[in-house]
């Protein structure tokens, strides 16, 4: 599905990714972890396609390659990003917005737009996923949302959106207990054999919710370390300090990953 | 007869002749302005006594007057001998079908999903549809009359209501209030009339689309709304079509009068040729709108601003009856070269009078925008309460955007608050569009329009719509 190869990317030339190596197959839950300034949002921006990174490498969806894209091309291929801090647009209805990006890419595919009747119907599946009520489709998009909702947010128009590849960026970030459970059935509730998704976060507790097929440790730029969902939890015990102290050169990712 | 007067009579005569008998073909008045001038567009309006005297003293205000300097607005220098005052209500030249039409008026037309019969009947092009517009016209007439609301050209007001013009025509907005109000009083060409009797809600929005024998009134255009006790009106003031102009100055004058408990909304779409990018072409437009609201009386401005070279425009209100209210909601779009220097004077008179501004000015290209508002509490306005938010969003970095408020208040009960933001549309806000799917364009125009929401909900159902797609086709371009 999503073959990342040789990927760097710099920002005002300093280097944050340094060579990364990723295969995710289809249907498969990918975590990345790493210490902050490892390079994991920069690795979700380089797939969404955010202006302002040097880029170099290969990265492929379904054999279509995405480097070449712009980001409104990418999420037209299937592309979806959740975002660490969603972005409020005053003004803007979220239903509004929604259906606007909706039929956007639907567009792009040469899709049929969907009427507001049907929009409905699937706006309001997607709003009982994430246990939203009624009144949140008619705000402006994230304006005045707690922290919280952003986040429901994100994952409800990652329901409407039904991508093929999912980044969700820190999606457990800021999030109390209650909240990272909805978040989380709600991701789990959109796992299919169709969907891949990259989880990136700091901690493991989110990978008590949302179970992943595979583990990666991201250090200075590179994967480091690969393994199963164990590989999270040696990581609450121990930090991420064994990592921190490799000598990135001799770095092997462990068997395992799928291409 | 005096021998001077004898003079200016000859005078008169001579130019008269030379204005209109040499040449009957001819229903363009020679350039320059005199006092022959107003007086030919008198004569040639057939108008009474009254109105003459009325523009005469208006033109000899006008001598002794400079044009403004205050506002933040780079013109350059008009020269109003060059400039002829009358032309006669022109046909536009009809056309045998839409193919005659300039292609990127058509293409606006698309952009902006106008009916096609709609844009046949502004390209005025000659077709079978037109019927149908005539008999909209018909049934819109009766139902109008039927209620007893008047609603007509200004020159037939003169003629068939000349009491109620005389009464209030110029009682809000007097001869000598500013230089171009005294020239526009010296020399109006048309406009409309409308007359709300006592207690009568008006059936319909009124708009001047629906008046066709509007077209074409000309660069000095007088409107005059007398909204009588009890009444209310909605009344609509240009269409967002693309209005392009052969006169480069307009200097417009409308005045309402709402009696008490009376309501007046006023909306307006101003969407005039701006010039291109290099600042070549464009109208220039210096308008002067003022009501007055006696008690318990609302008026209630709600402008679009995305067209003009030149915008100089403060649609104000004189709360002079005690618990008078009155709100100014504005959208003032700067592109390309264009510069608005726009705002509202909200004057509390009465007591318990209350004030409402809402502007979002916008700044594209090199466009610079300029709010500049004044509001004055009179020692008599006992409590008397203003909001004011201004926030200006800006579209680049070559263009400029600047909050001028002015605050006078002689009571100390007053309670005035201002509020006013700056920002810019963010990279991240269209990067999180993008993310959905959305194309830059569409981006930031969804931005745009959502910065603009507060005011758009203040304007009638279609006309919220067709701004909207408006500030879309002129902000094209604008991204990158």
């Amino acid at each position: 599905m999503l073959h990342v190869k040789d990927l760097t990317a710099s920002i005002g030339g300093t280097q944050i990714l340094r060579g990364l190596n990723l295969d995710v197959g289809a249907g498969e839950v990918h975590a990345i972890m790493g210490p902050n300034g490892s390079g994991k949002s920069t690795f979700a921006h380089a797939l969404a396609g955010r202006d302002g990174y040097d880029i170099s490498g290969t990265v492929t969806l379904e054999g279509e390659d995405l480097l070449d894209m712009e980001p409104e091309e990418r999420a037209a291929a299937g592309v979806f990003m959740g975002f660490q801090y969603p972005v409020e647009i005053p003004g803007v209805n979220n239903m509004y917005f929604l259906r606007t990006a909706l039929n956007s890419v639907r567009k792009a595919r040469g899709e049929d737009e969907v009427s507001a009747r049907e929009f409905l119907k699937v706006a309001q599946k997607a709003m009982d996923l994430v246990e939203m009520k009624k009144d949140f489709l008619n705000r402006a998009v994230n304006a005045g949302f707690s922290g919280g909702e952003k986040k429901r947010n994100e994952i409800l128009q990652m329901a409407v959106m039904e991508p093929k590849l999912a980044v969700l960026d820190e999606t457990d970030s800021g999030l109390d207990i209650d909240a990272l459970r909805i978040i989380a059935s709600g991701v789990n509730a959109l796992r299919g054999p169709d969907r891949s998704m990259i989880v990136i976060t700091h901690y493991q507790r989110l990978l008590d919710y949302i179970k992943p097929d595979y583990v990666h440790v991201l250090v200075d730029g590179k994967i480091v370390e690969s393994g199963d969902h164990t590989l999270a939890l040696h990581l609450e015990d121990h930090g991420y300090a064994d990592f921190v102290n490799h000598d990135l050169d001799d770095a092997k990712p462990l068997s395992g990953v799928s291409s | 007869m005096s021998e001077s007067l004898r003079e200016i009579e000859e005078l008169t005569e001579a130019s008269y002749e030379y204005g209109f008998s040499t040449d009957l073909d001819t229903d363009i008045a020679p350039p320059g302005l005199t006092e022959d001038t107003v007086r030919l567009i008198a004569a040639k309006k057939n108008e009474p006594d009254w109105l003459l005297e009325w523009r005469l003293k208006a033109f000899e205000a006008w001598k002794t007057m400079e044009e403004p300097d205050w506002a933040k607005l780079d013109i350059e220098p008009i020269d109003y001998q060059a400039l002829s005052y009358w032309a006669a209500p022109k046909q536009k030249p009809v056309l045998d079908s839409m193919d005659d039409v300039d292609p990127e008026i058509r293409d606006m037309f698309d952009k902006l999903g106008i009916p096609l019969h709609e844009q046949k009947m502004l390209s005025n092009v000659a077709v079978d549809a037109i019927v149908d517009s005539v008999s909209v016209t018909t049934t819109f007439k009766e139902t109008l009359a039927e209620a007893g609301v008047i609603f007509c050209s200004f020159s037939e007001a003169v003629q068939d209501h000349p009491d109620l013009v005389r009464e209030h025509l110029g009682s809000v907005v007097p001869v000598r209030d500013n230089f171009f109000a005294a020239l526009n009083s010296a020399v109006f060409s048309d406009g409309s009339f409308c007359y709300i009797p006592k207690g009568v809600r008006c059936p319909m929005e009124l708009s001047t689309y629906f008046r066709i024998n509007s077209q074409n009134t000309g660069q000095f255009e007088r409107t005059l709304i007398v909204a009588e006790d009890d009444s209310h009106v909605s009344y609509l003031e240009g269409c967002t079509a693309p209005q392009r102009d052969e006169n480069q100055l307009h200097a417009a004058v409308v005045e309402l009068v709402a009696k008490d408990r009376s309501e007046i909304k006023y909306s307006t779409v101003q969407n005039w040729y701006p010039g291109d990018e290099n600042g070549l072409g464009g109208i220039y437009n210096f308008v002067t709108k003022r009501g007055r609201a006696h008690e318990d009386a609302k008026i209630s401005w709600t402008q679009v601003e995305t067209g003009s070279a030149i915008t100089w425009k403060y649609p104000s209100v004189i709360l002079q009856g005690d618990r008078s209210v009155g709100e100014f909601y504005s959208v003032a779009l700067s592109s390309k070269r264009q510069q608005a220097d726009t705002g509202t004077k909200m004057i509390h008179i009465g007591a318990d009078t209350t004030s409402s501004i809402i502007s979002k000015g916008i700044s594209a290209g090199r466009g610079q925008n300029t709010y500049r508002g004044l509001v004055k509490v009179l020692r008599s306005a006992e409590n008397a309460r203003n909001y004011t938010q201004c926030d200006s969003l800006l579209l680049g970095s070559d263009c400029g955007a600047h909050t001028i408020p002015y605050i006078e208040a002689k009571n100390p009960t007053a309670q005035i608050e201002h509020e006013a933001s700056t920002s810019k549309v963010g990279e991240d806000q269209l990067y999180y569009c993008r993310q959905r799917g959305m194309s830059e364009e569409d981006a930031m125009s969804m931005i745009v329009n959502g910065f603009c929401r507060e005011v758009f909900n203040e304007l009638p159902m279609e006309f919220a719509v067709e701004a909207q797609r408006l500030l879309s086709v002129s902000l094209e371009g604008s991204v990158g």
